[in-house]
């Protein structure tokens, strides 16, 4: 099946199987390894992404869901690769990476919520990140860093 | 948008998604593997027909058992492993055969179509089964025909004596839960042959080290026509420390195929790799005086362990030997087993060997606290351990900064406010602990230095640090970089690390036993040392002074006779310093101190510093439900000297983190021999097994307490597993101060506490009659 979407802003035209996962397009076909394949639907969190600026496990979702939708990584960020985005930029200077296994989906869920309201309260910022695992930090570095820029 | 800073060195590439795991390599005409595992606990394997996987297309071999049969295992005394079963199975998901295939899909489908003949054989599947005699052995042809792999029974003092000097004496069993790492990434491994005969294996691995040298026994290869080379890796938390079968499998078929080959577990798979937390039978006698001194102790412990041995005759020492530390305790006896069962393998989770003795003895302090009314805050600082002394086991002890851990978590949480004074349902509970920082003895016997660091000072002025240590999230890269750019005044981001390839770094273990920072970082205080006064030596000719000073990335000589600065850069005098003694390349390297000890056969357990920690814990019991909510935890942690206090904070919040996952949620179980499917899983899932999200994870207040140590790096101790220890006992201390019911069983899950406060209302309500 052909299928054309916009990733971080490039639109790739590809010939591959509807039922794929997204996370093994991304992946294996256009090297894009930010996301990360903690499991298989058991709800890491590891691969999130957005497609159409909503966050989805990247894991779960059939490549033909996303024929001519924007889909944004840890990669679209930002757009210049010697820069970081502010909630990359947050992260990096609390220290709230362990591994970095769970960091670029944790980043796209804080994304997500920064555009959906750009001042979220401690609460509904606590409520979306706790979709995603992280078994490293205890996760209260990565939600005090990015309260901060959200404030 | 602005410039970039870290508090990590390799933070920048974790939180752009560009830091490259070993998932994340590939390679042209890469295959991938697959396993066939067994369905059965326990049999024998009759035949295998591996010609229908053979006949698919895309598939380029099989490996069975018989075609690796040479045995291994981390533990030099008890190599009880193969890459592939061989004649029997040992538990439900234990690896069979391995398919090379063109794509992992095909090569699952293929591992499908093998044809296994089993004669299925009875089970061991608890410790009472281990222990029992008329069961079948799992290991035949052992010098013991036992199921029980090691016994470890040690006497220091009198116990007896001790008993009889003791005013009150509690006796109580404990049940501590089996529990497994969940790292993030899965296990992951890929291999390949260059022209050269040399095999590359680039894997997910904390023991590159220990991971070379069973390459080279079970391939039966030259280890120097071997490298292994760990990229970024998703978290072990003591889950990647044995070799496991996919890593072993790729190099053979690599070699067999000639191709390159990954071969990556999936979540399910990693529940039944294992090496988790061992289900602990504990019983625990102590005595105790009016004024709060233990006056002995007696211990008994029995840990199902699963298939294998792992690291399994080290839990069975550490159990006993950590038992009374952080306290003083003259007389004592225990007596552990470490079993085989046919159930996936346990070994080294953080905190290794010390998380279920913490459990019992810390609670059981809180009850003598009780019986005695005694603070139990006061009841630790009167027994801690002090510094420079001996304990009654031959432990060398130290830095000891307990005490002030004690106080600052007491002081941090209103705790003598608050104990048995809070609302109805809300209570209060402490713990304290100690932790090894590295073990004194290699995991084989062995002189030779345990960690090396090399480095190279570049006429940029960036210095080169080659390590062979395995950073696994836990930032030891950083703490290396740190080391050696504080020793010549530059900062961590202008050092390199060039870590854990085995071709290019010297020897290090491993990042086990909490040793690196003390190991690793010993290594390269010494290495950063040489380059230092190299360059000292240069400076203070050129400059005609007596001495410099490395600071800001530049070296100060004072003021020249006309009251000038006299300064250089660092990279400029690195240069002055490389034309005098030629390339600045220096090593430095740590062997722990040859500490004697009174008693024969001690040579487990024992550290060259130990690591010390108070928790206080608060939490929430609805008593509708037995829903138990840790709201709030203090952890003040010795850790020597915090070389970077975020990285250390970092850790103390991980540490209180999986403790509250093993104290409420997180239990490796199985259905019984009764279930008609046999034994298997509970919770191969993440959905099952339930690690804590957001919504579970406490408020987490670490205090940081600096003993400096006078052997660690800079004052470094260990940070990383210690500040686990009294997380679940704190909690535990905390549910008896809410509601009144003493949890001797763990996970502390609702059905568990909420039918403890009912058979507390039952008996209370017995007694008012």
């Amino acid at each position: 099946m052909k299928l054309s979407f916009r990733v971080n802003s490039k639109i790739e035209v590809l010939d591959v199987e509807p039922l794929t996962p997204l996370i093994e397009v991304l992946r294996d076909r256009l090297a894009l390894i930010g996301a990360h394949q903690g499991c298989t639907g058991d709800n890491c969190g590891a691969c999130t992404v957005l497609v159409n600026d909503v966050p989805v496990y990247a894991c779960q979702v059939p490549v033909c869901q996303v024929d001519d939708a924007e889909v944004r990584t840890v990669e679209g960020l930002t757009a210049d690769a010697e820069r970081l985005a502010p909630l990359q930029e947050a992260l990096a200077k609390a220290g709230a990476t362990g591994c970095g296994f769970c960091t670029p989906g944790m980043l796209m869920i804080g994304l997500a919520l920064r555009q959906r309201q750009p001042r979220p309260g401690p609460e509904e910022l606590r409520e979306l990140l706790s979709g995603n695992l992280c078994r490293c930090t205890g996760y209260e570095a990565i939600v005090q860093a990015m309260l901060e820029v959200m404030e | 948008m602005s410039e970039k800073t870290s508090a990590k060195i390799d933070g920048l590439d974790k939180i752009t998604g560009r830091a490259q795991f070993t998932d994340d390599m590939t390679r042209p005409g890469m295959l991938h593997g697959a396993f066939l595992r067994s369905p059965h606990a326990h049999a024998r394997i009759l035949s295998i027909d591996t010609a229908p996987a053979l006949a698919m297309e895309g598939v380029h071999a099989v490996l069975l058992g018989e075609d690796l049969p040479v045995n291994y295992g981390v533990i030099p005394v008890a190599m009880d492993e193969h890459a592939l079963a061989i004649d029997k199975v040992r538990f439900v998901g234990e690896e069979v055969a391995c398919v090379a295939a063109v794509d992992r899909a095909t090569a699952i489908r293929a591992s499908r179509a093998i044809v296994v003949e089993y004669e299925v054989l009875e089970a061991v599947l608890s410790i009472e089964d281990a222990m029992n005699k008329d069961k079948p052995l799992l290991h035949e042809g052992k010098r013991k025909a036992s199921n029980v792999l090691r016994r470890v029974r040690q006497r220091y003092g009198d116990a007896d004596a001790g008993f009889e000097a003791a005013d009150v004496i509690l006796e109580a069993e404990y049940d501590y839960p089996g529990s497994t790492h969940v790292p993030l990434e899965t296990q992951v491994a890929l291999a390949e042959v260059t022209a050269d005969g040399l095999l590359t294996l680039f894997s997910s691995t904390q023991i590159p080290h220990y991971l070379h040298r069973i390459l080279g026994r079970v391939l039966e290869r030259r280890m120097q026509d071997i490298r292994v080379v760990k990229p970024h890796v998703g978290a072990g938390y003591g889950g990647k420390s044995d070799p496991f079968a996919n890593e072993l499998c790729a190099a053979a078929l690599a070699i067999r195929t000639g191709r390159p080959i990954k071969i990556i577990l999936d979540r399910e798979e990693v529940f039944y790799a294992h090496r988790g937390r061992h289900r602990t039978k504990m019983w625990l006698k102590m005595g105790i005086t009016r004024e709060g001194k233990i006056t002995a102790a007696d211990f008994k412990a029995w840990a199902e362990g699963g298939a294998y041995a792992s690291y399994g005759v080290v839990t069975a020492y550490y159990f006993g030997v950590f038992l009374p530390l952080p306290y003083v305790l003259d007389n004592w006896r225990f007596e552990t087993h470490r079993c085989y069962t046919n159930h996936p393998p346990c070994g080294p989770k953080r905190g290794h060997g010390a998380i279920q003795p913490r459990f019992a003895l810390e609670q059981h302090l809180d009850r003598l606290a009780l019986e005695i009314g005694m603070s139990p805050a006061k009841l630790r600082s009167i027994n801690s351990v002090q510094p420079d002394t001996e304990t009654s086991n031959g432990l060398r002890i130290t830095s000891v900064a307990l005490n002030e851990c004690i106080d600052a978590v007491v002081k941090a949480s209103g705790f003598e406010d608050k104990v048995g004074k809070m609302p109805p349902n809300r209570g209060i509970g402490i713990a304290a602990s100690a932790y090894m920082c590295g073990a004194l003895h290699a995991i084989y016997a062995s002189e030779l230095p345990q960690s090396a660091v090399q480095i190279c000072a570049d006429r940029s002025g960036r210095i080169a640090i080659f390590s062979g240590t395995a950073d696994i999230g836990q930032g030891s890269n950083h703490m290396l970089a740190q080391i050696v750019a504080d020793t010549v005044g530059i900062q961590p981001k202008d050092c390199r690390v060039l870590e854990a390839d085995t071709d290019f770094t010297p020897v290090d273990l491993g990042s086990y036993s909490s040793r690196v920072t003390f190991f690793a970082g010993n290594a390269a205080v010494r290495a950063a040392e040489k380059l230092k006064a190299a360059m000292e030596e240069t400076l203070c000719k050129r400059w005609e002074v007596e001495s410099v000073r490395f600071e800001d990335g530049q070296v100060h000589g004072g003021v020249n006779a006309d009251g000038e600065p006299i300064v250089a850069s660092f990279a400029q005098a690195v240069e002055w310093a490389e034309q005098e003694h030629g390339t600045l390349g220096f090593t430095g390297y740590y062997t722990p101190p040859k500490i004697g000890s009174r008693f024969r056969r001690q040579s487990v357990g024992p550290s060259p510093a130990y690591s010390f920690t108070a928790q206080v814990a608060e939490v929430e019991v609805d008593p509708e439900t037995g829903m138990v909510k840790v709201v709030d935890v203090w952890c003040a942690h010795d850790c020597g000297k915090a070389l970077n206090p975020v990285i250390v904070e970092g850790q103390l919040e991980g540490c209180v983190y999986m403790g509250v996952g093993e104290a409420i949620l997180e239990d490796h179980n199985f259905t019984g021999p009764m279930s008609r499917r046999g034994p298997l899983h509970k919770s191969a899932s993440i959905l099952e097994y339930k690690i804590p999200t957001l919504h579970e994870t406490p408020r987490i207040h670490s205090i940081l307490v600096e003993s400096m140590d006078k052997e660690g790096p800079r004052g470094a101790k260990e940070a990383g597993e210690g500040p686990q220890l009294p997380t679940v006992p704190a909690i535990a201390n905390a549910i008896f101060d809410a509601v009144g019911v003493r949890l001797e069983t763990a996970p502390f899950t609702p059905d568990r506490v909420l039918t403890a406060i009912e058979r507390k209302a039952r008996k209370d309500a017995k007694e008012a009659r």
